[in-house]
């Protein structure tokens, strides 16, 4: 199999990579990359540890060729945070205990971007629905939610 | 295994037509990385069809919506123009998978996938859809219930890929519906389905009707004689029975985890009834 070269925008950036044409984005980001935030947990699509934002779609990044994203503008978790100041969506979390082995987070935290760009003040059921395709086997959702509530409210406001 | 991202239609169709090994249309992935990942695929060649010009995009004209066979589902929900004229069809289409997967997911792949279950093809055969083929041969149009011709199987032939789902113009006193069930209500495949698309007279008295069924048969079911059942009426009780006895006899299902024959059987007949009833109250039946 010969490489393939991509050249892309992530998180602001413009990167440049060769990876092999079967290669998952998730793959690139991690193993060629080192941008680990994106975790792998099922590989098909099913849980959301992987996503991430391309040309500002929400998606799984185990399902996207790295091939693909030749001239696409990609987020990614690690973009997220101002330098050391932490988004809003981000500093709820860990106030809210939203977490516990933290290997759904990144995912989640990119799927709750997604859902309040598309939808400011989303209600509770807006918001389950927004993060059904997220597993997290810790939480049980609940303090999930409430981070993300208390985020919106927050952004709202600022 | 190669990866092309040709850009135009006539490259594309040359590509595949031209590999000796195993090649597959890339268009959302959802199917094809998972299947691959499994291993139960193994490309030589993947053609990535969404650099091709129109192909991600909706365009409205005069006999109805054109929709590009790389447009996500989620951009579907997002065109209010198509929400207002199909909205079973949008919705039938917005139920697959998860934000992520609606992100990437088609309703091309999801029709070329050939899953009995697949949600967004019912309401497609009930609104009257088509789609464009492109191959080596030029251009030729199907109608959607033509393309599955079994289980993950369907009828386009080495070097061909649908280019694009074409939607009829909606009829003035017209409306479609579509549902599923689910033991679940977010994230499943559908245990049944079905599609309902009317059209009412000036009086309410329906005119002409398509009733699809899913996921009850090894491909989608276009139901003639559930159809006939609410043609020339105003949707009463007894049509309803009707229709929803025409449904269950016409279900071939099988047994699985998911839901047994009977079961399938008895519920094909009570969604028909119940999209029937959404359907007519859009086409602005009362």
């Amino acid at each position: 199999m010969s490489a393939v070269l991509v050249s892309t925008t992530i998180n602001g950036d413009t990167v440049e990579f060769a990876c092999q044409p079967d290669e998952t984005l998730l793959d690139v980001l991690r193993n060629r990359l080192g941008l680990t935030g994106a975790k792998e947990g099922c590989g098909t699509g099913d849980c959301g540890a992987c996503s991430v934002i391309i040309d500002g779609r929400l998606v799984c990044s185990c399902l996207v060729l790295g091939a693909e994203m030749d001239g696409k503008s990609l987020e990614t978790i690690e973009g997220m945070a101002e330098g050391e100041k932490l988004h809003p969506l981000q500093r709820q979390f860990i106030d809210h205990a939203a977490l516990q082995c933290g290997i759904c987070t990144p995912g989640f935290l990119i799927a709750a971007q997604a859902l309040l760009r598309k939808n400011p003040d989303p209600s509770e059921e807006e918001i389950r629905f927004g993060l059904a395709g997220n597993l997290c086997r810790c939480t049980g959702y609940d303090k999930i939610v409430r981070a993300v509530q208390a985020a919106a409210k927050e952004m709202r406001g600022a | 295994m190669r990866y092309e991202s040709p850009a135009t239609v006539k490259d594309a169709v040359a590509l595949l037509a031209k590999e000796k090994g195993k090649a597959f249309v890339l268009a959302g992935g959802t199917d094809l990385l998972v299947k691959m990942k499994a291993g139960m695929l193994e490309p030589d060649l993947v053609v990535d069809i969404k650099r091709i010009k129109g192909m991600r995009d909706i365009r409205k004209s005069a006999s109805g919506f054109s929709i590009g066979a790389g447009t996500p589902c989620a951009a579907l929900s997002e065109n209010a123009a198509l929400v207002k004229a199909w909205p079973g069809v949008v919705e039938a289409s917005s139920l697959i998978g998860s934000k992520q997967v609606q992100g990437r997911c088609t309703m091309a792949g999801n029709l070329c996938n050939a899953s009995p279950a697949a949600d967004s093809v019912p309401a497609l055969v009930a609104a009257g859809a088509k789609v464009v083929i492109a191959g080596p041969k030029g251009k030729r149009k199907l109608a959607v219930e033509d393309v599955p011709s079994g289980v993950g199987r369907t009828v386009l032939k080495k070097g061909e890929f649908i280019e694009s789902v074409e939607l009829p113009k909606k009829d003035a006193r017209g409306g479609d519906a579509y549902l599923r069930f689910i033991p679940r209500t977010e994230m499943d495949i559908a245990v049944v389905s079905a599609g309902v698309n009317l059209t009412l007279d000036a009086k309410g008295v329906i005119t002409k009707a398509r009733v699809t069924l899913g996921a009850v048969a090894p491909t989608v079911l276009l139901v003639g004689d559930a159809a006939k059942a609410i043609i020339g009426t105003k949707l009463d009780d007894a049509a309803k029975k009707k229709l929803a006895a025409a449904c269950s006899a016409a279900c071939k299902p099988i047994d699985d985890k998911r839901g047994t024959v009977e079961f399938r059987t008895e519920v094909a007949g009570v969604l028909a009834r119940r999209a029937a009833e959404i359907a007519y109250a859009r086409a602005g039946g009362k």
